[in-house]
């Protein structure tokens, strides 16, 4: 790799002296300010946190297993939801899509890195300390967070225990890397693509994180000021959440879904962003709507900040502000629905071929509309009484973030990772990884829809007898799933060390955009002059 | 590099016009400056909502929460044609050990008509505990026609240890008060507030 420098001219000294050698150990990854460095540390990163929230999502699965409570006490039982919840949030699904974002946006606009390369180290290294910080609140006295990754008030402010200042500084943590990475790709897309990189030609995955790059910018300090005023109204005696000093718990429930209900749109649009590009490879053909695309996207991100009040209909609204964000929510799913059907369109009379990436691409668009009908059906005020805090809302967000939101970083790592490493991956186990995850992520998930309409609630660590068959049922498929990305980890490990076949730079056939005109595997720079887009 | 990106804007040049050629040379702090601004006013404006919330509240009424100021009475014309039936609920909040009961449950009452209920507490315990009442309208949207020219949710409560006492609350309906509403629920929760208090109601006390 240390000779695979491309063909651009180095002529001067003055910056780019690391141009010829990729510095060694941990130093390297520690100091690094290349984009594709960060990208993998990010990836890295998220799949660890992936496996630990996923550890804790044994953790409850098992004492599901079986009404009654027999493995783990209630508080710590609370704990594991809790947690299990902020993991695979900002530290499994939001850090791998900064990682791709890393490693891929600057390659699809031809730039030769992200533009602030310093602050893009400190945005991921700040992040193994929060969720030290995050973890290391389960090992005190009273353990750590159990109030659901939710944190409403009152449970977090008056009924919550001194770890609370714990998890407070840690999601102040995660949102300052979350600000600076949206902060790095923002300024990325505006000032560094290619010459005749216009707008509208930018790939759809570059265009989706743009837009989500604004919905953080937007709403993670608000996610910041919430946790401040847990934190003051916890310890320092003021009262927004309090109603004997004047405040209102409800308050903390707007605030919390202002900032809630646009964040599971930054967990999904990028998500989007790489189907659409998977999508048209294996196709053979252009992506469907382009144009349509883009401002589905943007009418998605712009709708999010309309809806947030879907998630509090239970707490007493008047009847006028109930029909609005139902309304709202449901028109959410014309923008939605024009990308599935895009997506659909770009498939019919394509040339299909279903290599790993396509069948992950192909898996999420099927399974990701069964969420995304369920969250039709949750955004029903009457009906929603009947469902709130049940596993049916469970189920729903579990389909569109795991085999919506999941399932694309594992299409976008199986579909790029060739070019990452220039060797193609592991197909047996891929496979393998697929058929494990697709069945069992069914058999998780699906049955919760039925405890869920049946009224088994969520977040509590035992259920009436009737639920026990289902449940037993939900917990080996949890038990497979969670098994299944032992797989996943098998094959990325000898994917790093470079094993298998060499492959082309285009690696698919019907791969098209710029990061596979360059070499496979990626030099460790690429585009010091930039290429130039018709 | 210089040569180089002339090379390069010429040629982007002759394929076409492109809106935006600027590269790594760019000044990239400006952008930064402009995303930053956002950020600093997006934090702002959470701690906005928590004003803006309130004023939102009290122009629709959608949290039921009453006026904190007493009303003066402005003599209405009584509405006989209506009647309203007005339900007091009382509650303490967990951990609160007072006594709390309305001595009238419900009143049956004409919009603009003066009324007045009593509501009873005791401390029944061996300390001096302040308390601060909470009101609450159901339907929320009510509670911008209730009005209060008296109430104890005004200010503290103080009782001394065992000491008990009546607290009145005198009030009338705004006779504008929408047709589909005859009944609506008003309750009281009563809060232990006697640790941040102390120091204000100290006065009262004395």
């Amino acid at each position: 790799m240390t000779s695979a420098t491309d063909t651009t001219a180095h002529v001067d000294g003055e910056h780019h002296d690391d141009h010829h050698h990729i510095p060694k150990g941990l130093t390297r990854w520690l100091f690094t300010t290349n984009h594709k460095d960060i990208g993998t540390l990010y990836l890295w990163f998220a799949f660890i946190m992936f496996l630990v929230g996923g550890a804790m999502a044994m953790v409850i699965r098992a004492e599901l297993f079986q009404p009654g409570l027999q493995i783990v006490e209630p508080n710590f039982f609370n704990q594991m939801t809790t947690v299990h919840g902020l993991i695979m949030v900002f530290g499994a699904v939001m850090p791998a899509f900064t990682g791709l974002a890393n490693w891929l946006v600057p390659m699809m606009i031809g730039a030769p890195d992200m533009a602030l390369p310093r602050m893009n180290n400190w945005s991921f290294w700040i992040l193994p300390f929060a969720f030290l910080i995050l973890l290391s609140s389960l090992f005190m006295e009273g353990g750590g967070p159990a109030f659901g990754w939710t944190f409403y008030a009152p449970l977090s402010t008056t009924y919550s225990g001194d770890s609370t200042a714990l998890f407070v500084f840690s999601v102040h943590i995660m949102g300052i890397s979350s600000i600076m990475g949206a902060i790095n790709v923002i300024v990325t897309i505006f000032n560094m693509r290619a010459p005749g990189m216009t707008y509208m030609k930018m790939p759809l995955f570059v265009w989706t994180w743009l837009i989500t790059a604004f919905l953080l910018i937007a709403v993670m300090p608000v996610l910041a000021a919430a946790v401040t005023m847990v934190l003051t109204d916890k310890f320092f005696g003021t009262s927004f959440f309090d109603a004997a000093g004047g405040g209102d718990p409800v308050l903390f429930q707007h605030i919390f879904w202002f900032f809630g209900h646009p964040e599971v749109y930054i967990m999904i649009l990028p998500a989007f962003g790489i189907i659409s590009q998977i999508v048209p490879t294996f196709s053979r053909k252009k992506l469907f709507g382009y144009a349509s695309m883009v401002y589905a996207t943007a009418s998605i991100a712009l709708l999010s900040f309309v809806v947030w009040a879907h998630h509090m209909f239970t707490t007493g609204m008047p009847v006028a502000a109930e029909m609005f964000f139902m309304i709202a929510t449901m028109l959410i799913s014309v923008p939605t629905g024009v990308k599935v059907f895009n997506w659909v369109a770009t498939m019919w009379r394509g040339s299909l071929s279903f290599e790993i990436p396509m069948m992950f691409a192909i898996a999420f668009i099927v399974l990701f509309t069964i969420g995304g009908l369920s969250g039709l059906m949750l955004a029903i005020t009457p009906v929603d009484f009947q469902y709130h805090d049940t596993y049916f809302v469970v189920a729903h967000f579990h389909y569109v973030l795991v085999t919506g939101a999941v399932f694309s970083i594992m299409a976008a790592v199986y579909y790029w990772l060739p070019k990452w490493t220039g060797k193609m991956f592991d197909i047996t186990l891929a496979k393998w990884h697929f058929w494990c995850s697709l069945i069992s992520v069914n058999v998780l998930f699906f049955p919760m829809h039925f405890v869920g309409l049946a009224g088994m609630p969520r977040r509590i660590p035992d259920y009436a007898l009737q639920f026990a068959d289902f449940n037993k049922w939900i917990s080996v498929g949890g038990f497979a799933f969670g098994l299944s990305q032992l797989i996943f980890l098998a094959l990325l490990i000898k994917a790093c060390r470079h094993q298998g076949e060499s492959v082309s730079d285009q690696v698919w056939d019907g791969a098209e955009g710029l990061e596979w005109e360059i070499p496979s595997p990626a030099p460790y720079h690429t585009f010091d002059t930039p290429p130039v887009v018709k | 590099m210089q040569d180089d990106n002339k090379n390069i804007e010429q040629m982007a040049d002759q394929i076409q016009p492109s809106p935006t050629q600027p590269r790594q040379d760019v000044d990239h702090g400006k952008t930064v400056g402009k995303i930053m601004l956002l950020v600093v006013g997006m934090f702002c404006f959470a701690f906005a909502l928590v004003p803006l919330y309130d004023v939102f509240c009290r122009i629709t009424g959608i949290n039921g929460k009453t006026n904190v100021e007493a009303a003066v009475y402005s003599a209405p014309e009584v509405d006989e044609t209506r009647t309203i039936t007005v339900d007091f609920i009382t509650r303490t909040h967990s951990g609160m050990p007072w006594e709390f009961e309305a001595q009238t449950r419900k009143v049956d009452i004409h919009p603009g008509q003066m009324g007045e209920v009593t509501f009873y507490v005791r401390n029944p315990t061996g300390r001096d505990i302040i308390a601060q009442a909470v009101p609450s309208v159901t339907p929320g949207q009510a509670s911008l026609y209730l009005n209060k020219t008296e109430c104890f949710c005004f200010q503290h409560q103080p009782l001394k240890a065992g000491e008990e006492a009546l607290m009145p609350m005198v009030f009338y309906i705004d006779p504008q008060l929408p047709e589909n509403i005859n009944f609506f629920t008003l309750q009281y929760t009563l809060y232990d507030i006697t640790e941040t208090a102390e120091d204000a109601v100290e006065v009262a006390m004395n």
